[in-house]
């Protein structure tokens, strides 16, 4: 938890759930939407789908190239809100920021740039046994092709990680790198990065961290944590689909190769050579989701005019009022640490019912909660688990969501117990 | 309650009749669904007919998976393997008398996946994936 006070200010949560369109809505007669899949995706307040509407209505054009009127308002948009990711995450420079598709492709382009030009064979990479599949199959691929090790720091029953193991496999093993989740998206974890970038640097090892389920949460700085890399996506932080964010240390980015080859990402190209760009655009092929980025800056000035730290307060009463309703439903078992340490994601399982048959009977009540293994299968096996039911909290969930998610767990124990 | 959870699936579920294992069996297949956990194995004795003479089912999943596994071995005692061979979709979604989203659709396949594979080997099971 974020150690700054919060200023005590009283924000009017209903107003701000009023601006998510999406959220007023039956989702059969008489039945209302009761959002939690927030950590699959959030939904969007009417700034952000308001920004990317005008900007096809009024400021649409090609980037970077052109010289018309269009072209430079696209342009100077597109690199505002490049400037306004840098300032939401502490980063140095704009820079330092990539606009990739999502969190998965920002991994991907460290392991196929970095990563194959500094990992050889023999060299290792630590992971956790928490983290999700965009953070361990890229590593599984490099390794397979390059012959790497990988190890995996374990969790702990509670849902922590075991940090005297990952001392010594630190120690041991001497990784070239750490890649880690800030925050679990099934356990809601959070974990130490500030330290474990700290250990991580003095055994000579660089720290990718996934920001994925952090940085739309939480209030995040790349200067404070020193995070080589920092990897996040638009759609899960009130943003559009098809954006996400690669930070990356300047000195880093300089010494990459480059990822995709083809337009923008030159500075000149002849028939049998090309001079690639300069940092950021040198990772940047083709025409970017230009609309998505600008509602991506929308986004940010939603979140920040709200303060994350606020943002945070308010994620972290919600989850622990669920997890408070929900340890009284029989049966139930919720995965992960207690309230004050995790963030608003509640994973559980029920003796009496499938994951399946509890999403879709909740679904019956307008409860949106997602089912399965959360693409988090070693977290699940860990557990011997297939999967588990997940609620996911946002700023726009209320008391009253977590109400109604605990009353139409009683409907499953009606009809399985 | 609910259209998805009617009296006929919920009793399969919670009651199966077809549960447990053939030993000796003539033929045993099993599989699973990774994404959500259902696992299904399903035994069977063929006579010298080459009919059905015995059929159970073990494994653990959804009630979906579960009541669609009770309730096709239970209907293919005394059929032929030849009839097992034409078995599709339809006859699931009939024998379970339900819609089915393609998420759930999965669960409810599984067993006659199980069954086709085991009755026929992987070639026959491969058009229900």
């Amino acid at each position: 938890m974020n150690p700054r006070a919060a200023t005590p200010v009283l924000l009017d949560w209903q107003g701000i759930r009023e601006q998510f369109p999406i959220l007023d809505q039956e989702v059969r007669p008489g039945v209302r939407l009761v959002y939690l899949d927030s950590a699959a995706t959030s939904q969007k307040p009417e700034a952000v789908i308001e920004a990317m509407n005008r900007f096809y209505r009024k400021t649409n054009a090609n980037i970077h190239r052109g010289v018309h009127h269009l072209a430079e308002e696209a342009t100077a948009e597109y690199e505002q809100a490049r400037m306004r990711v840098a300032a939401f995450i502490g980063a140095e420079q704009p820079q330092e920021i990539v606009f990739t598709r999502n969190t998965t492709e920002s991994i991907n382009l460290v392991m196929q740039t970095w990563g194959r030009a500094n990992l050889h064979s023999g060299d290792t990479i630590l992971l956790t046994v928490m983290e999700h599949h965009s953070n361990i199959v890229p590593w599984q691929m490099l390794a397979s092709e390059r012959g790497l090790q990988l190890e995996f720091v374990p969790v702990t029953e509670e849902g922590r990680l075991d940090l005297p193991s990952m001392e010594r496999l630190l120690e041991e093993k001497r990784p070239a790198l750490v890649a880690v989740t800030q925050m679990s998206n099934v356990l809601g974890t959070i974990n130490p990065v500030e330290e474990i970038v700290r250990r991580a640097h003095q055994v000579g090892a660089l720290v990718l961290v996934d920001g994925a389920q952090s940085v739309p949460h939480m209030a995040v700085n790349v200067r404070s944590l020193e995070a080589d890399f920092l990897a996040f996506s638009g759609h899960k932080m009130c943003g559009p689909t098809g954006i996400g964010v690669l930070y990356g240390k300047r000195a880093l980015l300089e010494a990459m190769p480059p990822f995709l080859g083809g337009g923008d990402m030159i500075r000149r190209v002849r028939l049998r050579e090309f001079e690639a760009n300069e940092v950021p655009h040198k990772f940047e092929a083709g025409t970017p989701a230009i609309a998505e980025a600008i509602g991506l800056k929308a986004a940010i000035d939603f979140l920040d005019g709200i303060g994350m730290d606020a943002i945070q307060s308010h994620e972290q009463e919600i989850a622990a009022y669920a997890l408070d309703r929900l340890s009284e439903v029989p049966g139930l078992r919720v995965y992960g640490p207690p309230a004050a340490e995790r963030g608003g994601v509640a994973s559980f399982s029920m003796k009496s019912a499938h994951p399946h048959d509890i999403a879709q009977v909740l679904d019956r009540y307008g409860v949106a909660v997602r089912a399965g293994h959360h693409c988090a299968m070693p977290l699940h096996e860990r557990y011997g688990l297939a999967a588990t039911t997940r609620a996911s909290f946002y700023l726009y969930n209320t008391r009253a969501e977590v109400d109604l998610l605990v009353e139409a767990l009683g409907k499953v124990l009606e009809l399985f117990a | 309650m609910d259209d998805l959870y009617r009296e006929l699936i919920l009793d399969h579920y919670k009651n199966p009749r077809m549960r447990g294992t053939l030993d000796p069996h003539d033929i045993s297949y099993e599989d699973d669904n990774p994404l959500c956990g259902d696992h299904l194995r399903i035994d069977l004795r063929v006579d010298a007919q080459g009919r059905i003479s015995e059929a159970a089912f073990s494994g653990e999943g959804c009630a979906i998976s579960q009541a669609s596994a009770d309730l096709l071995t239970e209907s293919i005692v005394g059929k032929s393997l030849e009839d097992v061979r034409k078995l599709g979709k339809e006859d699931i979604l009939e024998m379970l008398g339900i819609e089915l989203s393609p998420v759930r659709l999965k669960c409810a396949l599984l067993s006659l996946k199980v069954l086709k594979a085991g009755a026929y080997g992987l070639a026959a099971a491969k058009d229900l994936d």
